[in-house]
């Protein structure tokens, strides 16, 4: 139930979306009654298709069962959720200045949580913790300007929300908050407000959908070729809140690179720069306070961002190596020689076969006699063995010629590494697995199994060792912690640097006759990222703090550094209207 | 899997300790040939690069760490790299194994033939051998044994291959490679040799460390080295070495290996076969004439019985679950892991802390044989015992060192005075048995001119070699005997004032036995908790008191460390005599070695042991440390400065009760 002036336009995201999982309601694995496993709805290219390897990869790796089911609880229980601890005079003064405003239960809920496996975890139990009291959705910046100082002057706590697809406690309501909370929903602030062609810059409202900004450029024939993998549901404010990095940051950029203005509102009030400069040296650059920043300090409102025209062509590609090392070795000399694609990915033995797993069903005998015959060669012929075989995906992007001359040269840099092409179509399944992963979660979940990723960024020396260390980090950890099965510990290097790259890990487990999955689970991960510090890895190369990794701000930058952001903290937000505790 | 805690708490008496089977037995009963030729198919670690002995020295040579230095040293030097290349391709030559396996068949011929006529027994607890195939799957391993005699790595490897186990590499002492024609069999059974010194030589560093963790990463073979860096003359564990720990460790440190696994291997003998050769080299005298010949000497030893010996695997410590929550990894993350860096005060801590609890593990898995008991009583009774108050009293003995821990192993369904006969027996060389009276004695013939110096010496040859032994029971007793003497110096009964002497006493012999640095409290409540429960003491909240029953027990734990305290009051009485002022650090021993045969010759001094040039080095030592003795370094001499009131100091807090009659 919405309160007045508000407008259904508000929680229509909401309602297509799971309120418990990942995604779209219309999109979900399931095992059909004949026990194959099944992509429903309409929106991906897996989408209708049955997986047929699935089921066994899934029994095999985790030893599970369809047998054992662990499903969630169907719908939201109102009831659960605590009355909402309102800020009378607030409220009202919102009202007043027109804005929609709500305090109906599942909008609140929704808001309450980004997809951490706990935050997840919990909606499926039915288990509702503190959520915000309030929401309120601006339309603009002088709206959001409004709000803050309404905040300021009744002492509440906003926290933003953009796309709510946070992976580091960001979102949950810090306990010890007394004041009422708002959450201040940025989603209505979506527009495109001009595009520059002159100088190939776009201001748009931070509230704005990845999705939605990419599509509503390609119209006008640009895009900002940032794609996290999040970009379905993730906001441009939140991508500026918390460093974003895109699939294809090599050619566009990570979103500190495609930033050319921030706009926030603070409650010191609005923080900008004079003009649109593609370069600045006035002292520590005042954006840098503002990105990952991670809503402690304001609400970003608009940006200006560097788009790019459309590519005129795109190419997805693959590359087969004999193991590991040798692919790693492989993408340290692509980035030696700064040839590397837009994209390119490194899976491990382990990623490798969950992919294999996720292939639907093939067409015809022909494709099936191809994949044996394809399968023959590189196991039998080439003498790979298939339990340490692993796979890059590569994507090029640019005008045709160059294209194929820059794919040819990375395929000659592969093979002096033992790569063996391996054909545009593992390629492209790779990046769609990006975008059904998480979906595969909530699969998981229905069956005892939960998982989650984190990530990091190394040196390039220590790239192997770091993978190896954390990987078996992992294993022990659940061992030693009374897990029945091993776990599924994985990773994959996502982007390349000059410097070094972007390691991701996948780690699920089976949690049958544990009584306790999640505290294990977060053990799990807590020693994983103690294993990556002490291997030289980044406390996060793109996720961001949050709450989740606060414990180590200090560590990572220094006292004097985690001093510094405090006292800006101090500057900017005395009163911590913004206290969503994250970061600091 | 390595176990979690490598020193928990210790409850002696409820330690468990695996079971012993002979594995000479099996060899009494089969060929020795076809035992040498049969297929051998180690396990392997899953980790295994596989690497041949040439292609491993040049992954060493061409390693980031080693041109880096190569780099350094040639800028410093200015000689051109190629050229310090070559001289480090040189030094790896000269270090380098080159392990064969038909080598290997040979010596494991001709060993069990040795072997077999030496010892009566060879016992190895095959539970541990279980465990080590486990661990050299999962992670490399590092193997520490204890080093009481140049048999031990022959044995190690001789087991490993009989075991199936992957055969080490070993790092050995250059002076091996004197012996032409044995060093050379030696590396190709796998030993590596080594610089005594090379303190500054920092290629020779870099190839020598690059060398073994190279093997290590690839898991090549596990390293096998000894912590107390030499063979042991006395049987007492040697204060360990840190360098090559801190050179297997490192691996680990920097994230290059999930972990390690080190196994600590107790090695004991009943007879050890250098016996009265440490004794002579403890006392400076030159080896007697039958040993020249080496043919006749080794034929001798051939013949001889050396009763039994006991090999002991203990369990992997895994370095991760040692250096957990005490090493700060993330500290190699700002350097690149090639360039060499300077163990950390942190991690020097930990190394030298792991290296003393290693050694103790060692200790404490050594079996002792009855002889070690009787050994102990007899050197308190220089005038000779009856046998049947021997009896007695090894049987008292027997039980209270089961109660403090020991691991004795006493013969079942024996009775006392068959075991001590036995004992006896083994040992005849040392002893004089007439009349049922037990004497310690130098049994061979008669020499007929001897000097009171030379008589003096040969009974020291027999003292020392005895007290070889009943250091083998020191570290069991060694708590409780610090804190009897302690007791006894206090002259209080106030714990605060005996704690003051036992960590007084602790610090002082802290070279001379394995006293873990920091564990002063632990110590002084495990030596409590020891007494308190034999019925000895009680022991009150301000207050330590004697019971009634305790007399014997703690009259016995004194005499333990009775010739120790005897012998560094010896050294200390020297120092404050001495008036050379330029006293060198070379002219010392021999010095106080003539100090103290003068006080024995004038009926000043019993003791036999302060001829020890062991003791005599390990009192210098500490009195060194403790900042009573300075070394001066004068051109090529380093002198010793004396402050006398700081000694003289020392050596009445060491005994009230002077023993040294003025």
């Amino acid at each position: 139930m919405l309160l007045q002036n508000s407008t259904c336009r508000a929680s229509e995201g909401q309602e297509i979306m799971k309120w418990n999982g990942w995604g779209y309601s219309d999109s979900r694995f399931l095992f059909n009654k004949k026990g194959q496993a099944e992509f429903t709805g309409k929106r991906y290219r897996l989408s209708g298709l049955i997986l047929p390897s699935l089921k066994d990869w899934f029994e095999g790796t985790f030893g599970a069962n369809l047998q054992h089911r662990s499903p969630a609880t169907p719908s939201l229980n109102l009831s659960a959720v605590a009355p909402p601890h309102l800020n009378q005079p607030f409220v009202e003064d919102l009202k007043a200045a027109g804005l929609s405003v709500s305090h109906d239960p599942e909008d609140r809920v929704f808001r309450a949580h980004g997809h951490c496996l706990h935050e997840v975890f919990a909606l499926r139990e039915g288990r509702i913790g503190r959520v915000p009291d309030v929401v309120v959705w601006p339309s603009c910046h002088n709206d959001v300007e409004k709000i803050v100082e309404l905040a300021c002057k009744h002492n509440v706590c906003l926290i933003p929300y953009g796309g709510g697809t946070s992976v580091s406690s960001a979102l949950e309501c810090p306990r010890e908050e007394t004041r009422s909370i708002v959450s201040l929903d940025t989603s209505q602030m979506n527009r495109i407000l001009w595009i520059d062609e002159k100088n190939l810059t776009a201001h748009v409202e931070a509230g704005i959908i990845g999705q939605d900004l990419e599509r509503q450029l390609n119209e006008r024939g640009y895009c900002t070729g940032h794609e996290p993998d999040s970009m379905e549901f993730s906001s441009l404010g939140g991508w500026v809140a918390t460093r974003a990095s895109g699939m294809k940051k090599n050619i566009y950029g990570n979103i500190e690179d495609l930033v050319v203005h921030i706009k926030m509102v603070t409650p010191r009030g609005v923080i900008e720069k004079s003009c649109l400069g593609p370069r600045m040296s006035t002292g520590p650059d005042i954006h840098h306070f503002i990105l990952g920043s991670e809503g402690t300090l304001g609400v970003v409102t608009e940006v200006t961002l560097k788009i790019r025209p459309i590519p005129e062509y795109q190419k997805y590609g693959s590359v087969v190596f004999p193991n590991f090392q040798q692919g790693v070795a492989c993408l340290r000399e692509v980035a030696r020689q700064r040839c590397a694609p837009a994209s390119i990915r490194l899976m491990d033995n382990e990623q490798f076969q969950f992919g294999h797993a996720l292939k639907p069903q093939v067409s015809s005998i022909f494709t099936s006699f191809l994949d044996g015959l394809k399968k023959f060669y590189i196991t039998k012929f080439k003498g790979f063995d298939p339990h340490h075989l692993c796979v890059a995906t590569l994507l090029f992007e640019g005008d045709r010629g160059k294209v194929l001359q820059h794919e040819k040269q990375v395929y000659d840099i592969a093979a002096k590494f033992g790569g063996l092409a391996a054909g545009e179509d593992n390629g492209q399944r790779g990046y769609m697995l990006t975008f059904v992963i998480a979906y595969l979660r909530d699969l998981g979940m229905d069956y005892y199994v939960i998982g989650e990723s984190f990530e990091t960024s190394v040196p390039w020396d220590r790239v192997l060792d770091l993978c190896r260390n954390v990987k078996e980090r992992i294993v022990r950890e659940c061992k030693e912690r009374g897990v029945q099965f091993p776990p599924l510990s994985t990773c994959r290097v996502t982007q390349t640097y000059d410097a070094g790259a972007c390691v991701y890990f996948y780690f699920a487990f089976n949690y049958r006759g544990l009584s306790d999955p999640v505290h294990i689970y977060e053990q799990v991960e807590h020693a994983a990222r103690e294993e990556i510090l002490a291997n030289g890895g980044s406390l996060s190369h793109h996720h961001g703090v949050g709450k989740l990794r606060k414990e180590w701000m200090k560590e990572s930058v220094s006292g004097v550094g985690l001093g510094m952001l405090k006292s800006v903290k101090e500057y900017v937000d005395p009163q911590n209207i913004f206290g969503n505790g994250n970061l600091l | 899997m390595a176990s979690r805690a490598l020193y928990s708490p210790r409850h002696p008496v409820l330690k468990k300790r695996d079971d012993f089977e002979d594995v000479l037995e099996e060899r009494r009963r089969s060929s020795d040939l076809r035992y040498a030729l049969r297929c051998y198919t180690p396990t392997l670690y899953k980790g295994l690069v596989p690497c041949k002995v040439s292609m491993l020295k040049s992954i060493v040579l061409q390693s980031d760490h080693l041109q880096c230095v190569i780099k350094q040293v040639s800028s410093e030097s200015g000689d051109s790299t190629e050229c310090v290349a070559e001289e480090a391709s040189l030094i790896l030559d000269e270090m380098a194994h080159r392990m064969q396996l038909s080598t290997v068949r040979f010596f494991v011929f001709t060993l069990s033939k040795a072997f077999k006529r030496l010892f009566r027994s060879v016992c190895v607890n095959e539970e541990g051998i279980q465990r080590l195939q486990q661990a050299v799957q999962e992670h490399p391993v590092v193997l520490l044994p204890s080093h009481r005699s140049y048999m031990d790595f022959l044995m190690m490897s001789y087991l490993l291959y009989m075991f199936d186990l992957p055969l080490p590499v070993i790092a050995a002492g250059m002076d091996f490679m004197s012996m032409k024609f044995i060093g050379e069999m030696l590396r190709m059974s796998g030993a590596f040799f080594i610089r005594r010194s090379f303190g500054g030589d920092k290629l020779y560093w870099a190839v020598f460390s690059e060398y073994v963790k190279t093997m290590l990463r690839k898991g090549y073979a596990p390293i096998e080295f000894f912590l107390e860096g030499t063979r042991s003359r006395t049987c007492k564990s040697l204060t360990p070495k840190t360098g090559l720990l801190n050179i297997v460790m490192e691996p680990f440190f920097k994230g290059e290996l999930f972990d390690v696994s080190l196994v600590p291997v107790s090695i004991s003998y009943e007879r050890v076969l250098e016996e009265s050769l440490y004794a002579r080299e403890l006392l400076g005298v030159p080896k007697p004439k039958e040993s020249t010949s080496g043919l006749l000497k080794a034929r001798r030893v051939l013949s001889e019985d050396y009763g039994s010996m006991h090999v002991y695997f203990g369990h992997p410590v895994s370095v991760r679950s040692l250096a957990e929550g005490k090493i700060k990894r993330s500290q190699y993350n700002l350097l690149p892991r090639y360039i060499p860096q300077k163990p950390s005060v942190d991690t020097h801590e930990f190394l030298n802390d792991a290296a003393f609890r290693l050694v103790r593990i060692q200790e404490e898995n050594m079996v002792l044989k009855p002889w070690v008991l009787i050994a102990t009583l007899l050197l308190q009774n220089p005038d000779g015992m009856d046998l049947s108050s021997l009896t007695e009293q090894t049987d008292w003995l027997r039980h209270l060192a089961l109660a403090f821990g020991a691991f004795l192993d006493w013969p079942d369904h024996e009775a006392c005075s068959e075991v001590i006969s036995c004992s006896l027996a083994l040992h005849r060389r040392l002893l004089s048995v007439s009349a049922g009276h037990v004497q310690l004695s130098v049994t061979d013939a008669p020499q007929v001119e001897t000097t009171p110096e030379e008589a003096v010496f040969q009974r020291a040859v027999v003292v020392l070699s005895c007290a070889s032994y009943r250091n083998q029971i020191l570290h069991v007793f060694l708590r409780p005997a610090l804190l009897a003497v302690a007791m006894q110096s206090a002259n209080s009964s106030r714990k605060d004032d005996i704690y003051n002497c036992f960590n007084f006493l602790r610090n002082m012999f802290s070279n001379e036995f394995i006293l873990c640095p920091g564990d002063s409290v632990q110590d002084f409540e495990e030596a409590c908790y020891l007494l308190m429960k034999r019925g000895v003491l009680q022991v009150l909240e301000h207050e330590i008191v004697m019971s009634a029953s305790g007399q014997s027990t703690l009259a016995f734990l004194c005499s333990v460390l009775e010739p120790f305290l005897q012998g560094y009051q010896v050294v200390c009485r020297y120092l404050c005599e001495e008036t050379n002022e330029n006293l060198t650090e070379k002219e010392f021993i021999p010095a106080v070695r003539s100090f103290a045969l003068k006080l024995i010759l004038a009926g000043r001094l019993k003791c036999c042991e302060a001829l020890s040039s062991d003791l005599q080095k390990n009192a210098l030592a500490a009195l060194l440390r403790l900042k009573a003795v300075r070394k001066v370094k004068v051109g090529d001499q380093v002198t010793l400065k004396v402050n006398k009131i700081a000694v003289n100091s020392l050596e009445d807090t060491m005994g009230k009760s002077d023993v040294i009659s003025k």
